[in-house]
Parts: structure tokens; sequence; C-alpha cells
């Protein structure tokens, strides 16, 4: 049947006039693409794999040497490694928890009948459609210990958010819940009006309460979607550079990738760095198989 | 179990006016049949009644209580809806578990057992308490909603066209169940459908609701044999009534543009006031008849044969009359037959307002 559809063109159609089978059209579109994702994702990808078992340096002329796992077992024994994962795991669960709340609950808000609704909801997309850099410049200013309009705000004098030790990773993960709960919301907020309206006339008939009806129709009803809301969060704050980058230079906000930016690009190690991705990567499909196959369940309850 | 009383309600949505200056009486234990086409305001009454909707003007009695500002939930009504609305992802027993588990007035486990137990086995859907709600066909699932219904013994059983969803067979079958399980309950049921024979299958009583204003309300046979106005007669029946425009002469109907000529037999009854009024004569088609000899000519128009009987359209001059005649009756497209109707059963409307003389006076 494909076949039959990609072979057989039009006789009077323009791309026939020039002598050009469906299949010729088809390359045409194809090739581009796929040469590009050859030589700029899969190529460096295994490239980089190869890099991993070499004690290869970017900045030095010697030559790459073989050296088997080694650069594996040194990272996973390295306690330093293992202090940036564990940054960088607390950074996820209080970034994508904090959106998750804000961003569910806001999509609460706007599912009702409320005045502006179209306009609210335009205005709070608008900082998921930031960039990354301005924010992060943005929100440097605004938590300014002198003149942050933050402390101004909240009358907390000179507090420190950023220099604070303690406290630079969670002022990091406050600015990514400024700027992606909206995209958790509007996932929210597809999935809230897809909820029948005849099932909550149905619950007050029934004479359920707001819990029960939240609890029992509504969460599960949104679940699959926000589920797929929270692969996506986890995903991107596992591998955040840029925000904690511009922000903050504390030891307490190094999250992985910037250790791996900083082992590739201040220290060169490029084979240990890549052994290191690849590390990365592996933990990201990992914590993301894990999460599909939940949501995989949650859509056959 | 409760007496349900609106008093002139009136709706309005934004510009469009669904409901004006309703009155409607429901008896304690009345099965009530509130019938009208689709857009007649026939679910904005009953969601009223629910308290899913604020009436614009007028007041919803529940056993003589105003229930203006009581919620949904504190009104104790069921509703079905046509659409099932089933909780999904649940069971059918949690679904049948919904209306007795929130915290508020949860019941013992083995009165909410015993409760959906029974309620399954009145619907005959034991066996399939433990199936999820979507692998269920819609007889079921429909069974389900009136279950989830039934199981919380509410005042008042509110059903939005429940039955309008399924296929023939399985209504027939539902009407009778649902008949029986009012009987059995005793409950008050008010149910809403465009479907005229549900109405007058299932209805103690039925209120014919036309743009909103309800046009006339009585016992099924009241509605079918002295419908109010033109709309209801027309409305009710399957085929409808016959309409002819006429006048009465000397105690004969003639017809007005068609110049054929009937006996009347009411002539007595409507007075003499009547005469040479332009009128519109009613008649049910299964009061009229062939009949060798009978005064009027006709041709066959159309034969609908409904295996017990055969539905004709009759042809005269240019006005057509539907005929209902045993199925044995013997005759073909554009034969030439002669037709009389039942004097006894004709019914007389005024040609202006369309309302039943015997109404009017």
């Amino acid at each position: 049947m494909a076949t039959a559809v990609m072979t057989t063109l039009d006789p009077n159609s323009r791309s026939a006039a020039r002598g050009m089978s469906d299949l010729t059209i088809r390359n045409l579109f194809i090739i581009p693409t796929i040469i590009f994702l050859i030589v700029f994702n899969i190529f460096p990808l295994l490239y980089s794999l190869g890099y991993s078992f070499t004690d290869f340096r970017a900045s030095s002329p010697a030559a790459a040497n073989f050296v088997g796992l080694q650069n594996y077992r040194e990272l996973l024994n390295d306690p330093f490694i293992w202090s940036n994962f564990a940054i960088t795991a607390k950074y996820v669960i209080v970034s994508v928890v904090g959106q998750v709340i804000v961003g569910f609950g806001v999509a609460l808000l706007l599912n009702r009948d409320i005045p502006l609704k179209g306009l609210l909801t335009t205005l709070l997309l608008l900082p998921m459609m930031l960039s990354m850099a301005v924010v992060g410049l943005f929100w440097k200013l605004l938590y300014d210990p002198s003149f942050g309009i933050i402390n101004y705000t909240l009358g907390l004098g000179s507090f420190e958010w950023l220099s604070n030790p303690d406290m630079a990773l969670y002022a990091v993960a406050i600015t990514d819940i400024w700027m992606w709960s909206p995209f958790v919301m509007l996932l929210s907020l597809a999935g809230l009006s897809a909820v029948p309206k005849h099932l909550y006339e149905a619950a007050a008939i029934d004479r359920a309460g707001s819990f029960y009806t939240f609890f029992r129709i509504t969460l599960p009803l949104v679940a699959p979607i926000l589920m797929i809301a929270i692969i996506f969060r986890t995903m991107e704050a596992f591998k955040t550079f840029d925000l904690a980058y511009i922000l903050t230079s504390q030891p307490t906000t190094e999250v992985i990738s910037i250790r791996l930016y900083k082992m590739a690009f201040q220290e060169w190690q490029t084979g240990r760095s890549c052994a290191l991705a690849y590390i990365v990567l592996i933990m990201i499909l990992a914590i993301t198989n894990i999460y599909v196959k939940y949501l995989n369940k949650v859509k056959e309850r | 179990m409760a007496h349900i009383q609106l008093k002139n309600i009136s709706k309005t949505f934004g510009n469009h006016t669904a409901l004006t200056g309703l009155d409607l009486d429901i008896a304690d234990g009345e099965f009530f049949v509130l019938l009208g086409e689709t857009g007649a305001g026939k679910t904005t009454t009953l969601r009223m009644i629910a308290g899913l909707e604020k009436p614009t003007e007028g007041q919803v009695f529940i056993d003589g209580v105003d229930v203006a500002n009581w919620g949904a939930a504190e009104r104790d009504v069921a509703l079905v809806l046509q659409q099932y609305s089933l909780y999904p992802r649940y069971t059918v027993r949690e679904n049948l578990e919904f209306p007795l588990k929130p915290k508020i007035r949860r019941l013992p486990d083995a009165e909410i057992k015993d409760r959906v137990d029974r309620a399954a086995r009145t619907l005959r859907i034991e066996h399939l308490l433990d199936r999820k709600t979507d692998r269920l066909s819609g007889g079921e699932m429909q069974r389900v909603s009136i279950g989830r219904a039934i199981v919380r013994k509410p005042r008042v059983f509110l059903m939005d066209e429940p039955l309008s969803a399924l296929d023939a067979k399985l209504r027939e079958a539902l009407r009778t169940e649902l008949k029986n399980l009012q009987m059995q309950l005793g409950a008050t049921f008010l149910f809403v459908t465009h479907d005229q024979i549900e109405a007058m299958s299932m209805g103690d009583k039925v209120g014919v609701l036309n743009h909103g204003r309800i046009v006339q309300t009585g016992t099924p046979h009241e509605i079918y044999n002295n419908p109010r106005d033109t709309y209801v007669a027309s409305f009710v029946g399957s085929p409808p009534m016959n309409l002819i425009d006429g006048k009465l002469v000397d105690g004969r109907a003639v017809m007005a543009p068609l110049n054929f000529e009937l006996p009347f037999a009411g002539g007595a009854k409507t007075g003499a006031a009547a005469d040479g009024r332009p009128l519109v004569f009613g008649i049910r088609p299964e009061d009229v008849y062939l009949e060798t000899g009978a005064p009027v000519e006709a041709r066959i128009h159309d034969v609908e044969n409904h295996g017990v009987e055969k539905i004709l359209t009759l042809r005269v001059g240019d006005a057509m009359l539907r005929a209902t005649v045993p199925a044995r009756t013997d005759v073909e497209i554009e034969q030439a037959v002669r037709f009389a109707w039942n004097p006894d059963k004709v019914v007389l409307f005024d040609k202006g307002s369309g309302i039943n003389l015997r109404h009017a006076s």
C-alpha cells in the first residue's frame, strides 16, 4: 500500500514534468535531515563513546591512549561526582515538585469561568518563552541583596539568596519554577478541560465533597497528561546548565552538567568527561523509562 | 420520596429564553414524563430541579420547602443522564459505591455491600460488578448509571433521556425495567424524553413542553385523545394526528379548500357557535378507515408496512391523510379508495389559535 502511494505520481503534475518520481521527492525532503542528524548528533554520540574509553585531552597534541573502563571506574568511585549527583537530584526534586504544585494549582484556578481567562493564560505563559540566559540575568538582579526587588518586597533586608551556599540551589530552583510552571499549567489545563463536565455534575448529585471529587475524579483523569509534563520537566531539570551557571557559582549549586562542562572545557579531561556524559545519559534514560512504565500503568487503569 | 412543585419558573441564558412561566406539579410516587422536542427546555427544567441550574425567576419546592438555596447535594436527588456519566477507570462496583463512600455520610461497609448487591440484582448486572466501565456495552453502562442512582435511595429520580442512546430492542427492554423499578421502589420519577412512545408507555402523567412552555399536562390517555392544541396533536402519536382545515356546516364537516364532506357527531357538544367558523379537524390515523361506499374518494399515495399494520397515506386533492389499517388490507399505490372517519373521535381546533374547542370552553 505504502509503496503504491510512493511510486505513483500524478502524471500531469509539475514534478512529473520535471521527471521526478515520488521516491525522488521523498528523498529530497528526507535525506538532508538524515545527513544533518548523522553529522551533528549520531556521529558525535558514537565518537564520544569512543573517547570515553581513552585518556584523550583536546588541549594537548598527545595521542589518545585506550584505557578501557578506567574513566568509568574512577568516575563512579569519585565522591565529588556523587555529591554533584546528589545536588542535581535535590534540584530536580525541588524544582519539579514546585512546578507541578504551582502549575497544576494555577491550572485549577484557570479552569473555572473567570473573566479575561484567555488573556490571563497568555500572560502566564510568557516566562516559558523567554531565553534561559535572559531569565538568569534578570533573576540575578531580582535576587540582588542590596537593590533586588525580592528582598525589598518581602522586607528581607539584605538576605543573600545567591551567595548563601545553603540558599543558592533553592534560589535557582525558584527561578526554574517561575519559568517552567506555565508549561505544567498548560498541559494540566489541557487535561482538566478534557474532563467531561457531566462527571462533575454527576459527582455533585452523588453528594461528593470537593476533596472527594478532586481525588476520585479530577486527579485520576488528569494524571496521564500530568505525568507527561513531569517526564519532560524531570529530563530538563536533570540537565539544567544555563540557569545555575548564570545565577551562581557556589559549589552547592554545581549540578552535574556544570561539573561536566568544567571537566570538559576547563580541565580539558575530554575522555573522562565523555564517560561522565554517558553516565548522565544512561541515568536520564533510566529515570525516563521508570516514568514511562508508570505512565502506561496510569493509562491502563 | 417527595412531592415536587415548580411555580412560575422562567429561565434565560443570555438572550435565549429557555423557559417561560412554567408550572409543574409532580405528586409523590408519580412517574412523570416531560415530553418535548430537542431544545424545548426539558433538560433545563430537570437540571433546575436537580440544583445544577438556578431559575431566573420562580420557585422550586420539594415537599413544600423552597429549595432555592440548596445545592445539588442537599436536594438529595438522583440524576441519570443520556451520556451515562460513569466514572472512568473504576469498576462497576466502585461506580456503584461512589455515592455511598464520601466521608460525610459514610455508611458501614456491610451496608454499602448490601446496597450495591441489591441494586446489581435489580438491574441484572451482578456479573459485571468487577468489570471496568469502559468494557461495557451501552445498555450495560446505562444500567450501571441507573444503579448508581438507586443505591442511594434518593427522594427523586431525575432521568434525562436515559434510553435515547440505546438501540431499539434494548430501549424497549429497559423501558419495562424502569417502569417496574419505579413501581417497586414507589419513588417519584421525572423522566425527560423526546420520544412520545416512551412518554405514552411509561408515564403516569405526561407534560408536553413546547418552546419553554408547558402546553398540556395529563394522563397519556388524555394527551392522546384530547390534545389541548394542534401542537400536541401533531407531536404525540406516530403517525401524528391528521389535521385538516375546514368548517362545520349544519352538523357536517366541510373541508374548506377541498370541498369534501364528512359526517360529524359532536355538533351538539360544541354548540352552534362553532358553525361556519374556520376550524381544524383532528383525527387519529386509526380512526380513519377504508370502506366501500364511504363518503370520500382518495388515492393511495404511499404504503408503509409495519408488520401488524399498514400506514397508508391518502391523497385527496392535494391534501394528505394518514390512515392506519390492518396489515391484511390489500392496496396498491395510486389505487382509488373510499374512506370515512369515526365521527365520535374527531377533535376540533380553532383555526386561529390552534386550541382545542373542548379546552377553550
